[in-house]
């Protein structure tokens, strides 16, 4: 017998708790940028469109056991085994749900892809990403500085983060901002977002690289436009330059790496951490050991 | 169960309909699993091909001539297959021996040449370990060859077995001619395609 | 001598968790064969079953597998929980990085190639070829091979345990990762020989099951009499012989990667790592499905019977079935909408994926229909059922979710993915294999399952699931990423708490299915357990009109099935079976040892690449071909039954049956 409708008490609690995190930090349904929110509405309209079937097949799945259950001498038909009708229903109703979502997906697939540009009157900042075993080092090429495990920028402007690792496989995501993306080396991948709101959020790699893995995380700061100037200059002041020779020092593996700033960037760095897989084995080697 | 008990039955299988036919289509079904295979290694070869890394491509080191000596070899042992599978239908045990003998001696011939053609591509340099070009036609071509070398293999235990272990050449050793048929000759419709998409696309 | 191995790889020596384990494994093995000696058992054990060729026993054989690779995979996931319950904030937790990364590698690779795969092709095993009337499957001695193979899959992986270790990479083994330059040690090549040998056993499983379904079906039954669970097993190992022959290739280059420094996934060279990510997943697809499909053919079987009704929609099940298997295909991309495929391919790839939850909707609705105007009984199985379809309508709604790639960018390895999928593994695969345990139990063995115990089990499951996972949908919307082994936000630990203690709950449900076992197996001879007509649950399908278990030629006379539910149909005409039949000579394969060997073998040869002890390989490599050869040579493989014998057994089964009629008339 059932007795007690025990999943959904387990069910609605989690339901509050859900409820309850919309205030949280830290958090996907309470994002700080243009293309979180879409992605916050678009996973709550998702979400809504599925409950109108999900919701009347559990009731009707908890219904159905009680009523025909033996001994409660509701009709019985042992063999009654197909109804046009009820047919029909079984697969037109999935599929008006899915035409709809597949329209919502064709959609949103195309106004979010990571790839586009993100309108506006700002020029975006371009910010190179790249995955190290187990850090990220970001490279300003316009502003010649670069960081280790700290990313800032203004908010309001549109961000164009191009991202390659030169390492494993990892996976670019700033949680409260929106979409993530894959690391991966000798490719560039490419990541539009823009922040909002002032703060400083957490970045993280969502694909485990391997030991150091658990510690990969970074900030991200978004900041007023004069602040992000003081901050570059902060940078530029950095005392470490960063040339080819010095990559091949700082990209060794390390764990829990600290931020660091360096000035004097090179300028072609980046092209040349995509550009070294693409040769022959004699080009330089790094991360980990062989 | 005890099988003391019960009747002990050996080899004649011409009444048994239950059994035989099902390893020819059951060998078949296997042969499009490994069709599945070959394709998964044409995928890679695809990604692969033009990933010379600075090292060679195809059109270096590809001998079109050498590959169609190897090429002519496979398809007459096909046929030369064919002859021995038309004595093994009318049971003549002495024609089926002497056109797999053939085959054997072709294909193996086949087989020489590809080591042949390997041994030379490691020791000017070109290993598979140089390029993912080099690591897509190595894995691609020798699985193949593996492929023919497993045949060979099967053909003399086959022909040890109606041989020295005087097995009949009944409709259980036809059926297992027939399933080795068609493995041979579904790896020559695999190496058409490895000798058109890898070879004749590759010297281009 | 010995490859790369020495002593400071014997694991045990350096950790007391492993010690522990080591300890515990080795205490076990010695009390199986401790026990067995003591009641000289080997010869019984190796006639009977090691090499036996009988589909019944191989398929207890990977139940029982299965259900010692779930306790091993299950004590993964506990420290797992713990772990993360108890690393926040600066504590590294009680276990260090390199053995964490092991754990959840191996939880992933055991539950699927070794829980979940060996209990499906073990139910299937057992219940196949009785319910088309078939004598055995097409291949008897292709079958023991597979299973075997399994087994010594199995087994690898438990020796990486104390020798050596596992894998760090996830239970798919992402390259570059994987790669030698990144995963130097033994790890990883564990993971690839397991999976090789237990993969091709479970492809020609897939071969041996198809020919049987196609080529030795009862007369009379037409496709569309087949029952929904054989209909599942077709469309399960199509997609068996379509989707392995990727994995081993896959595995394939990898290993040649590692061994020979070749470059189809290094980051060097023109390797492409987003090739092993688009065939891993060309093969990972379809194996969802070749783990689910199973899992709805004994809904299919456990909801009419138990609704004392027929099913409803019969056809529109198996259309949706097959619309299933072909989908499975195009939707690979959805694990990868990251990658940064361009917007049409995203979109395409999220539509297909929606579009497999159409005929998944409709076989939701086609057993909520059956049990419309049905008379439920609510046994253990019906609950499992029932708890099924609840669960796994918001399984596969956060499932959909996920297929929108707008949605996917935000929770892709979250953990509200590890809750998504253990919402359909636990809620839709499991249950369904726990159903189908506890249904086929009897016919397989005699005896019921103690159905006390197995409600039990299902309440605590049930509970255990939602407690364990409803807070990691929790965690993926709060930012927490899967497979850390420490983290810093003190806001995710309560959730990890409470997971921690769905894990528990959970704990409790796997130990009253042990438990239930034990005591089911003790009170086997209490007559209200005993099956004795073959029909304990009055089935519908001609698997039930034989005894239980059933003769080792399943049937006496091979039933003529003129109906879909054929025994249902007989039974409704009234049991004219109980005329005498006249029986003839029955056709059955010997026993052999061979795909014993042959895998023992097999076995030999993944060790010793992994260790790269080469000339151990040769002469495994020998053993197995070798073998092979010698089998090829035997003619005296089969043998007939005669039909005196036949007809003594028959008789003492009948016999049996009268005297319980008797009984119950006194």
């Amino acid at each position: 017998m059932i007795t007690r409708p025990l999943p959904f008490l387990t069910r609605a609690s989690a339901l509050a708790a859900l409820v309850s995190l919309t205030g949280c930090k830290y958090s996907i349904l309470d994002p700080k940028g243009a293309i979180g929110a879409a992605e916050k509405s678009l996973i709550l309209t998702s979400t809504y469109a599925m409950l109108v079937i999900v919701v009347p097949v559990i009731i009707l799945t908890l219904w159905f056991g009680w009523r025909y259950r033996e001994g409660a001498g509701a009709r019985y038909e042992p063999d009654w085994g197909h109804s046009g009708v009820i047919e029909i229903f079984c697969w037109g109703i999935p599929c008006a749900i899915i035409a709809f979502l597949g329209y919502l997906t064709w959609v949103s697939t195309h106004a979010l892809d990571p790839y586009k540009a993100l309108g506006g009157q700002k020029k975006p900042l371009v910010i190179d990403v790249v995955a190290l075993n187990w850090k990220w080092l970001f490279i300003y090429p316009d502003q010649h500085v670069a960081t280790i495990n700290e990313v800032a920028f203004p908010v309001g402007t549109p961000v164009d983060f191009r991202i390659t690792s030169d390492s494993v496989m990892n996976s670019f995501f700033i949680p409260e901002l929106g979409s993530q993306i894959y690391a991966m080396a000798g490719m560039r991948t490419q990541l539009h977002l823009i922040a909002d709101r002032e703060g400083t959020f957490p970045g993280l790699s969502a694909m485990y690289s391997g030991r150091g893995f658990s510690d990969m995380h970074f900030n991200a700061i978004a900041t007023t436009d004069d602040k992000f100037a003081d901050w570059v200059s902060n940078a530029a002041r950095s005392s470490v330059p960063l040339n080819t020779g010095d990559y091949v020092r700082i990209a060794a593996p390390e764990e829990k790496a600290p931020v660091q700033y360096f000035s004097n960037v090179e300028p072609n760095l980046f092209n040349e951490i995509i550009a070294k897989y693409m040769g022959k084995a004699e080009s330089f080697h790094s991360g980990v050991k062989e | 169960m005890s099988p003391d008990s019960l009747v002990a039955h050996h080899g004649e299988f011409a009444e048994d309909h239950s059994h035989e036919p099902n390893n020819v289509f059951g060998f078949w079904l296997y042969l499009m699993t490994d069709c599945i295979l070959f394709a998964t290694l044409f995928a890679g070869f695809a990604v692969g091909r033009h990933q010379y890394a600075g090292d060679v491509s195809g059109h270096d080191i590809f001998d079109l001539k050498y590959v169609g000596v190897e090429t002519a070899l496979l398809l007459v042992s096909s046929s030369t297959y064919g002859f021995a599978m038309i004595g093994a239908y009318q049971h003549k045990l002495n024609q089926v021996l002497v056109w797999l003998g053939i085959t054997f001696l072709l294909g193996a011939g086949f087989v020489g040449m590809e080591i042949n053609e390997f041994h030379h591509l490691v020791a000017e340099g070109h290993g598979p370990d140089r390029s993912a070009f080099l690591s897509a036609f190595f894995t691609l071509v020798g699985t193949h060859g593996l492929h023919v070398t497993c045949g060979l293999l099967w053909m003399l235990v086959l022909v040890v077995q109606l041989t020295v272990l005087r097995k009949p050449l009944d409709t259980r050793y036809v059926n297992r001619l027939m399933c080795l048929s068609l493995f041979w000759h579904f790896l020559d419709i695999v190496w058409i395609c490895v000798f058109s998409l890898v070879y004749l696309m590759g010297v281009r | 001598m010995l490859g790369r191995m020495t002593l400071a790889d014997v694991a045990i020596l350096d950790s007391p968790i492993i010690m522990a384990a080591g300890v515990f494994m080795a205490l076990v093995v010695a009390a199986i064969v401790g026990t067995i000696t003591y009641t000289k058992s080997w010869v019984y054990l190796w006639k009977e079953w090691i090499t036996s060729v009988d589909h019944k026993k191989i398929g207890i054989m990977y139940i029982i597998v299965a259900i010692v690779m779930l306790l091993r995979g299950f004590s993964d996931a506990i420290m797992m929980r713990a772990q993360q319950a108890m690393a926040y904030g600066g504590h590294a937790g009680y276990l260090p990085p390199h053995h964490y990364d092991q754990i959840f590698t191996a939880h992933g690779t055991i539950m699927i190639f070794f829980m979940a795969m060996p209990f499906m092709i073990g139910l299937m095993n057992i219940a196949v070829p009785l319910q088309i009337g078939a004598r055995d499957v097409a291949f008897p001695f292709l079958n023991s091979f597979s299973f075997w193979m399994t087994a010594v899959g199995a087994i690898l992986v438990n020796v990486s345990l104390v020798l050596g270790e596992f894998g760090q990479t996830g239970w798919l083994a992402y390259p570059p990762l994987s790669e030698l330059k990144f995963s130097p040690g033994v790890g990883v090549d564990y993971y690839i020989w397991s999976l090789q040998l237990t993969g091709l056993g479970t492809l020609l499983t897939g071969v041996n099951f198809f020919v049987t379904i196609v080529k030795m079906r009862a007369p009379g039954m037409t496709w569309m009499r087949i029952p929904i669970f054989t209909w599942t097993i077709l469309c399960t190992a199509i997609l068996i012989m379509a989707a392995f022959p990727i994995l081993t290739v896959t595995f394939g280059m990898l290993s040649l990667d590692r061994y020979l420094g070749m470059h189809f996934f290094t980051n060097e060279l023109g390797g492409n790592q987003m090739m092993y990510v688009n065939l891993i997943w060309a093969w990972g697809h379809p194996e969802v499905y070749i783990l689910i499909l199973p899992a709805f053919g004994v809904f299919s079987e456990v909801v009419p019977t138990f609704s004392q009704k027929r099913l409803f929609g019969y056809k529109a099940m198996v259309y949706a079935t097959v619309c299933i298997t072909f989908l499975s295909f195009v939707v690979w991309l959805h694990h990868f909408f990251t990658m940064g495929s361009s917007a049409n391919v995203n979109a395409f790839f999220g539509i297909t994926t929606m579009i497999i939850s159409i005929p998944t909707g409709v076989k939701i609705f086609n057993w909520l229909f059956t049990m419309y105007r049905g008379r439920i009984q609510y046994t253990s199985m019906m609950l499992w059922t029932m708890g099924f379809m609840v669960t796994f309508v918001i399984g596969g709604m956060t499932g959909v979710m996920l297929a929108l790639p707008g949605n996917d960018w935000v929770l892709h390895n979250s953990l509200f993915l590890i809750a998504h999928f253990h919402n359909v593994i636990i809620g839709g695969v499991f249950f369904g294999y726990m159903a189908g345990l506890t249904y086929w139990f009897p016919k397989a063995t005699g005896f019921k399952l103690n159905d006390s115990w197995g409600k039990a089990s299902f309440w605590f499951w049930l509970t255990g699931f939602y407690v364990a996972f409803m807070p990691l949908y929790v965690l993926g919307f709060l930012g927490m990423t899967r497979r850390m082994n420490h983290y810093d936000n003190p806001q995710w630990t309560p959730y990890l708490w409470i997971a921690a203690f769905g894990a528990l709950i959970i704990a409790a449900g796997i130990a009253c299915t042990v438990i239930g076992l034990v005591v089911s197996i003790r009170q086997r001879h209490l007559p209200q357990n005993q099956d004795v007509t073959g029909d304990p649950w009055n089935g519908r399908t001609i698997e039930w009109s034989t005894s239980s278990p059933p003769p080792f030629y399943n049937f006496a006379v091979l039933p003529h099935v003129d109906a879909l539910d054929a025994f249902n149909e007989t039974k409704k005409r009234g049991l004219e079976a109980r005329e005498t039949p006249v029986y003839s000579d029955i056709h059955m394969p010997r026993n052999t040892p061979a795909g014993f060997i042959m895998s023992v073998a097999a076995g030999i040869v993944g060790f010793a690449l992994i260790w790269h002890i080469w000339w151990l390989a040769i002469i495994g490599m020998l053993g197995v071909v070798g073998t092979f050869i010698v089998r090829s040579c035997n003619d005296d493989i089969d043998y007939y039954v005669p039909a005196a014998e036949v007809a003594r057994i028959e008789g003492l089964h009948n016999a049996r049956v009268a005297q319980l009629e008797l009984t119950h008339v006194a």
